[in-house]
């Protein structure tokens, strides 16, 4: 059910030849767009697209390199974002941009008051955030600190904020990314209001069904391009896709899984919480040979514990803990490595490679102290060299040589080498935290079925993704965790995404045995 | 302003910008001879002389090396796996103190004497530095604060020392130690040349700390710890114990700066046998990247600036200060010029 | 112990805390101001040595005693400028910066003093603060000569400590900072500037703490010597970490070392003295101060954003 577009008078927003280079990448290609009064505009792109570019540049972030950008019909002063803000135009970040230690209502005042002024002026602001809530559907406390907040509630604030600010124009940058499906219904009834009330909004995803649901035009960028501006109404889910990607889509079609003995089972293990991080609590989860196991739920509930806990970097607390029959004794990364569990961490960036060290250096990170890569302490570069290239060349890395740093690959590229120094240690259990977060679609599907390569030679894989398409996809069975506990599994087939949203809002936990 | 990585940095940038770094200290330096009415050209002509216009000069500029190298390398090696050792002057006098107890309690022979006065240092700088490291992993206490810390705590114990047990009786009532019997020192490189074999030991050392850091498992664990940790702990890597090794490698070297100083060249612990070699050693190892063998280069040039400012100042109206104002900007100048060798200065 | 307890009823023990902790209060607060806004300042320690040197310099060639707390403030935000360019903008290690700022305001005081006083054998002498009786309350027994006879750059320190924690909690501007050491994002979404805060926090904070060190030249003492500061600097950066990151409890922690100062001072002149060596009483602030760190260490609420430099627009 899309909204009609009512184009009347001028646009209140209009990018023209917007342009922005990254050294030689070019991120934005001379983009220009208008956005009416009252609209709903999606931005579709894969990632690395230059979607969040393009807002980041509106929004005063970045300073384009040409191109300019109109707010009701004045330019905008370019790398401003204090001047965006008082045109009218407010972002909701994909990360979330507040400060922990505070409250929601400081949170929503920061910059809003002259700085030299005694006294904050929170009571005018309480009773302004509770009407705002009211009209727009946007419940949450104002006094509540925003460290223990749900990621549904920090968005909710990071929407107040803006509209406290009297936006007129609201971006949101992949909204729905960490959502349950009720909460992203929540959202659009809240983004229909608001232009129901004479907004507008750019609504960026890539999640296709959303884009057919709420918006009522589509502008569809490639490789930092403009690729097309169509009205919602006349087209459809593949038009939308095959404008995005350049190619029709053709998404992993798995066989029959032959599920085999369990490799590893957790028995009521309960661990200790890790900051705002719950813990886990009495989860029960048995990963079987020859099957991919999803685990579903809104981000921040657990799913970094059961990660921490099955990667070695934490031990449990409670419960028992065995890989393939035996309880586990002593527990550490390397433990973890020595028991064939291969993982693919959630942030590759951060914990799966050192963005400094060369490709040989990275590939060999979990297995520099293995013959051959060295003997009695000493480094046998040739021989890790001599691997690393045959790990380039296995898992089609695209890069200049085993030398390069790192850091200078794509996200794709990275992946594979730590999908590759994963699967050439032949792992009984897989890992796959987030695995294709942030990948382009060429990406993910080799990543996506080389995973489920390795199933069928008989890995158990656990896979841990936010997005519930692909968790349906590829599992065989599906947990939901929420607050630390975890369902019951659900065979393939058996749920549908709303069936898995209530329990990942913590529904259906108390009735669970 | 916003800066941007540069995927390959040209060589021109990558050479000019750091040799622009030393221009810039040398203007700064010609600016405060100039202050102190002085000529700046005939200022730095007075230093270099001082530095290595003679043979005595020449010997004077390798001496004072000597501990830089030491101090510099126990930096570097910390630095690299981002262990925050500001703390090279305590191991220093720790690694001295060790020095003269063995030297001057056991009664050995000199040949004896020397090698376990040395291994006895290079164990107790790494001790000094352990409770630091210790207080770091486990309960997470910044290590700057600590290791700064210990620094006076270290100087007052060898004062206490000094003027409680271990006064020599003979000191005429100056704070100093027994004297450590004559063949137990470093013997000289070649005879007649006042240079002793601390500095070989010191060239010995960066060899070797090259060696480890490029062709062992050791280095290559100091150095994912040291670019980053939690990838390094994720793969396996025993974060906590590269810490405590690179400890031990950091505290013992700048130990052996104090067993050096003693066993080389004084004989005796006093409480000034270092005007802050610890704290230089830092700049010594920023001007090296952190390299080794760079660090020789720069403990050479370092040393050259503060024995070269000597001479100067008896010669011209100059504090000797300035020796450590160009060694302060040098450091800024030269972070501040790797920095922009890998990235660009853009605006918004 | 009865000889503790007569050190601690008299008055001028507690004159004597009030005195000690003045400069410390500044100096902390400085730091904490940086450290709040995610700035570790570990130029504090070199700041504090330029703050007694310019201070005292201005003072001896004229200026009025106020006039060297002014000369201290500017020479402590021209370092601090020096620091906040390096480490916001550029984002370079804050560590490495302030061991280098350390070192360049040390060596500066100290080439400034040779150059300005260069045959002097002894240090020379200015007239320093005198103490400012209170009307009314000096005059109070125990209480008067305790708490109400000290120097203006006392009442002045305290005056401090109320200022910063009124901006860091009552104002906008408080809220700012405190947000742009926890979350420089949320900061920029807001229209603010990340930059012009923390290099704003970084010039401030490096004012305060040399007018910490020119409160020893220009009011505890009346001469510059070296290494007079003596790792003053370091102290005051544990007890901001002792104090939590809150400007009344750091307050609290400057009182309480300052009084175990006091103590070992006094204790050297009693019985007890004699039988324990002087230097292990020097010992006792900087081991006091490591212990601060250990006791505290599970427990600090730190800026989420301490030694976190912010690149705008990295993803």
């Amino acid at each position: 059910m899309a909204l009609a577009a009512v184009a009347q008078g001028d646009p209140v927003l209009r990018l023209s030849g917007i342009t922005k280079r990254f050294g030689a990448l070019v991120a934005n290609d001379s983009i220009s767009f208008d956005l009416a009064r009252g609209e709903v505009m999606a931005l579709l792109g894969e990632n690395g697209a230059g979607k969040t570019t393009l807002m980041n540049i509106l929004f005063g972030h970045y300073s384009a390199d040409s191109g300019e950008v109109e707010v009701f019909g004045h330019p905008l002063p370019p790398g401003q974002p204090g001047a965006a803000l008082r045109a009218g135009v407010g972002m909701v970040h994909q990360h979330f941009t507040l400060a922990d230690n505070m409250s929601v209502l400081d949170n929503i005042l920061l910059g809003t008051e002259p700085f030299w002024k005694l006294g904050i002026g929170r009571a005018a602001a309480r009773a302004r955030v509770a009407a705002l809530a009211q009209d727009f559907g946007l419940w949450v406390d104002p006094d509540a600190v925003v460290a223990g907040l749900s990621v549904g509630e920090r968005q909710r604030v990071e929407i107040l904020k803006a509209l406290y600010r009297d936006a007129k124009i609201l971006i949101l940058d992949e909204p729905t990314a960490v959502l349950t499906p009720q909460e992203t219904d929540a959202l659009f009834v809240t983004l229909r209001r608001a232009v129901a009330l004479g907004l507008s909004v750019i609504f960026i995803s890539h999640k296709l069904h959303e884009v057919m649901a709420i918006s009522a035009r589509v502008l569809v960028l490639r490789h930092g391009r403009l690729v097309g501006t169509v009205a919602t109404a006349e087209t459809d889910r593949h038009r939308l896709a095959e404008m995005m990607v350049g190619a029709e889509i053709t998404p992993p079609a798995p066989s029959r899984a032959t599920p085999g003995a369990p490799l590893l089972v957790l028995d009521r293990v309960s661990t200790a919480p890790q900051g705002q991080r719950p813990g886990l609590r009495e989860v029960s989860l048995s990963l079987r040979a020859g099957q991919i196991t999803g685990l579903a739920g809104v981000s921040g509930n657990g799913q970094g514990a059961l990660a921490d806990l099955l990667s070695g970097l934490v031990s449990p607390r409670q419960g028992r803990f065995e890989i393939a029959g035996q309880e586990v004794a002593q527990w550490s990364p390397r433990a973890a490595i020595a028991a064939q569990i291969g993982r693919i961490p959630e942030d590759r960036h951060r914990t799966g490679t050192i963005a400094d060290f060369t490709l040989t250096e990275n590939a060999i990170l979990e297995t520099y102290g293995n013959r051959p890569h060295s003997r009695d302490g000493w480094m046998n570069w040739r021989a890790a060299q001599r691997w690393t290239e045959n790990l380039i060349a296995l898992y089609d890395v695209r890069c200049p040589g085993p030398g390069t740093r790192i850091r200078l690959l794509s996200g794709g590229n990275m992946q594979k080498l730590i999908l590759g120094r994963v699967l050439e240690e032949a792992p009984k259990v897989i890992l796959a935290n987030q695995p294709v977060r942030g990948l382009d679609i060429g990406a993910v599907t080799y990543v996506q079925n080389q995973l489920l390569a390795a199933r069928d030679a008989g890995a158990a894989v656990l896979l841990i993704s936010e997005d519930l398409d692909e968790i349906l996809t590829l599992s065989d069975v599906i947990h939901v965790i929420s607050e630390g506990r975890l369902s019951p599994g659900f065979p393939r087939g058996t749920m549908k995404p709303a069936d898995l949203g209530q329990w990942m809002a913590g529904q259906g936990f108390d009735h669970a045995a | 302003m916003r800066l941007e990585a540069i995927a390959s940095p040209t060589l021109v940038r990558s050479l000019g910008l750091p040799a622009l770094a030393l221009v810039a200290t040398f203007v700064v330096g010609g600016l405060l001879a100039m202050l102190a009415g002085a000529d700046p050209l005939a200022t730095f002509g007075l230093i270099v002389k001082g530095a290595a216009g003679s043979r005595f000069a020449l010997l004077e500029t390798l001496n004072r090396a000597t501990p830089l190298i030491f101090t510099g390398l126990a930096v570097a090696v910390a630095f690299r796996a981002r262990l925050w050792n500001i703390g090279a002057e305590a191991q220093l006098y720790a690694g001295a103190l060790i020095t003269v107890l063995i030297g001057t309690r056991l009664a050995l022979p000199g040949p004896v004497l020397i090698p376990l006065m040395g291994l006895g240092a290079l164990l107790a700088g790494g001790v000094v530095l352990l409770g630091p490291v210790l207080l770091k992993t486990r309960l997470g206490v910044d290590e700057v604060v600590t290791t700064l810390l210990f620094n006076f705590i270290m100087l007052l114990l060898i004062s206490l020392l000094l003027e409680g047990p271990m006064k020599d009786p003979l000191g005429m009532g100056w704070p100093k130690s027994e004297a450590i019997p004559r063949d137990a020192r470093l013997p000289r490189i070649v005879d007649g040349l006042r240079l002793h074999w601390g500095f070989g030991l010191a060239l010995l050392s960066a060899v070797a700390i090259w060696v480890i850091q490029t062709r062992t498992t050791l280095g290559y664990e100091i150095r994912a710890v040291g670019l980053n940790a939690e990838a390094a702990r994720f793969a396996g890597v025993p974060v906590g114990a590269v810490m405590v090794k690179t400890a031990l490698l950091s505290g013992g070297l700048a130990a052996l700066a104090g067993y050096s100083e003693v066993a080389g060249l004084k004989g005796n612990l006093t409480l000034d046998l270092s005007p802050g070699f610890g704290y230089t050693g830092i700049v010594v190892a920023m001007l090296a990247l952190l390299h080794p063998l760079g660090v020789v280069v720069s403990a050479l040039f370092v040393a050259g600036i503060f024995v070269g400012a000597d001479g100067m100042s008896r010669a011209a109206e100059v504090p000797t200060y300035i020796a450590d104002i160009l060694l302060a900007c040098a450091l800024l100048f030269m972070v501040l010029a790797i920095l922009l060798t890998k990235f660009r200065v853009l605006r918004g | 112990m009865s000889e503790i307890v007569d050190i601690l009823i008299s008055a001028s023990f507690w004159a004597a805390v009030l005195r000690i902790a003045s400069p410390l209060i500044f100096a902390t607060m400085g730091e904490l101001i940086c450290e709040r806004a995610g700035v570790l300042n570990l130029g504090i320690e070199g700041i504090m040595v330029i703050g007694a040197f310019s201070g005292w310099i201005a003072v001896y060639s004229g200026l009025p005693l106020w006039g060297g707390v002014a000369v201290a403030m500017l020479a402590g935000m021209g370092f601090g400028a020096l620091h906040a360019v390096l480490t916001v903008p550029f984002g370079l290690s804050q560590h490495v910066v302030g061991i280098g700022i350390t070192l360049l305001a040390t060596s500066s005081a100290y080439y400034a003093y040779r150059l300005s006083l260069p045959q002097v054998t002894s240090p020379p002498r200015i007239e320093p603060f005198q103490p400012v009786q209170i009307p009314g309350l000096s005059d109070l027994p125990f209480v008067g000569p305790a708490l109400f006879s000290q120097t203006p750059l006392t009442y002045f320190a305290f005056l401090t400590v109320l200022v910063v924690a009124l901006v860091l909690y009552r104002t906008p501007l408080g809220l700012a900072l405190r947000a742009v050491g926890e979350n420089p994002g949320a900061v920029e979404a807001q229209g603010l500037s990340v930059t012009a805060l923390r290099m704003g926090a970084v010039i401030f904070g490096s004012g305060l703490m040399a007018v910490g060190g020119a409160f020893l030249t220009i009011s505890a003492f009346s001469s510059f010597f070296f290494e007079m500061v003596n790792g003053r600097g370091w102290i005051c950066i544990a007890l901001v970490v002792f104090g939590a990151w809150s400007p009344s409890r750091a307050l609290l922690g400057a009182l309480l070392f300052a009084a175990f100062d006091a103590l070992q001072i006094r204790l050297q002149q009693t019985g007890f003295g004699t039988l324990v060596p002087y230097q292990v009483f020097l010992m006792i602030p900087y081991v006091l101060s490591i212990l601060a760190l250990i006791l505290m260490s599970r427990r600090a609420n730190v800026p989420a954003a301490l030694m976190v430099p912010y690149n705008r627009g990295e993803r």
